[in-house]
């Protein structure tokens, strides 16, 4: 059972390196020919590449993933939404962004079979080295609700 | 003036190395889309395919139409599974433009089709309506 608790947690800072052969690799793998991700020297992220926050936020150690506080059920939660702000063009190769993930909400929800849903929200803040806000990533899961029988 | 919505990009039919080549770019490595026996586990009859690959597939079908650079929002939401097999069709179209004159911006509504005619992942998209390198 996911723990509403975890609203407010906030993970330590941790880097990210926006590079070119990531980018490519990134677009290859989502289908792109987009000659921006291709023969720039310094392409742009493509719109859902901040994902790979995942790996520098697991190198960077366990303390800078809120998300490990929400305790969503590894078997049943799901990823319901996923949301990509960028104040401006996004980050393009090159740059070294800093971000932090904070979970902003955990809220239940009555389904629409029955069964109460939980949802757990996480934003993360990108910076660039100047400290200016380019990129926000919102990160919706849910977790459907269990009878009180199986929960026991 | 916003160009008219490109013709559909259609991908497919999606095999599991399409799946794991997403995976392997985006970090996320959750066995469900590649393991048979941990698929099996968890109640599904095989691994089944990751929304955020779809996410992505719209993705490209909008920054193709409006440019990489100027994409200034990008959200989804997962809507049915989509599975190793099927056929995907991202649409779009453009529903609203506002912010003139200085700042011009498309607001763009999209989806992802499996072949059965589900939608599989929904989007909504804002872009700038001039490159600001």
């Amino acid at each position: 059972m996911a723990d509403s608790a975890a609203a407010g947690t906030t993970g330590d800072p941790f880097a990210l390196l926006v590079e070119r052969g990531k980018i490519m690799e990134f677009a290859a793998a989502t289908q792109s020919r987009n000659p921006a991700y291709w023969q720039d020297e310094h392409p742009v992220a493509p719109p859902t590449f901040l994902t790979t926050q995942m790996f520098w936020q697991e190198w960077a150690g366990a303390g800078a993933n809120p998300w490990h506080a929400v305790r969503l059920n590894q078997r049943l939660g799901m990823h319901a939404e996923q949301e990509y702000v960028f104040h401006g063009p996004p980050p393009r190769a090159g740059t070294t962004l800093t971000a932090t993930s904070r979970i902003e909400d955990v809220y239940r929800k009555e389904g629409r079979r029955g069964g109460t849903l939980t949802f757990a929200v996480m934003v993360t803040e990108f910076r660039d080295e100047t400290g200016r806000l380019v990129a926000e990533a919102r990160l919706t899961g849910v977790e459907p609700g269990r009878t009180v029988r199986e929960d026991a | 003036m916003t160009p008219p919505a490109p013709a559909p990009f259609v991908f497919g039919p999606l095999t599991r190395t399409d799946i794991v080549r997403y995976q392997g770019a985006s970090g996320d490595m959750n066995p469900l889309h590649h393991d048979e026996t941990f698929a099996r586990a968890a109640g599904y009859d095989a691994p089944l395919a990751i929304g955020m690959l779809s996410a992505g597939l719209l993705a490209t079908y909008a920054t193709d139409w409006l440019g990489a650079a100027n994409v200034r929002r990008f959200r989804v939401r997962f809507m049915a599974q989509a599975w190793p097999g099927d056929t995907l069709t991202c649409t779009g179209e453009m529903v609203r433009e506002h912010g003139m004159p200085d700042e011009p911006l498309a607001d763009l509504e999209l989806a992802c089709t499996r072949q059965t005619g589900e939608i599989t992942v929904r989007a909504w998209a804002t872009f700038a309506r001039e490159v600001q390198d």
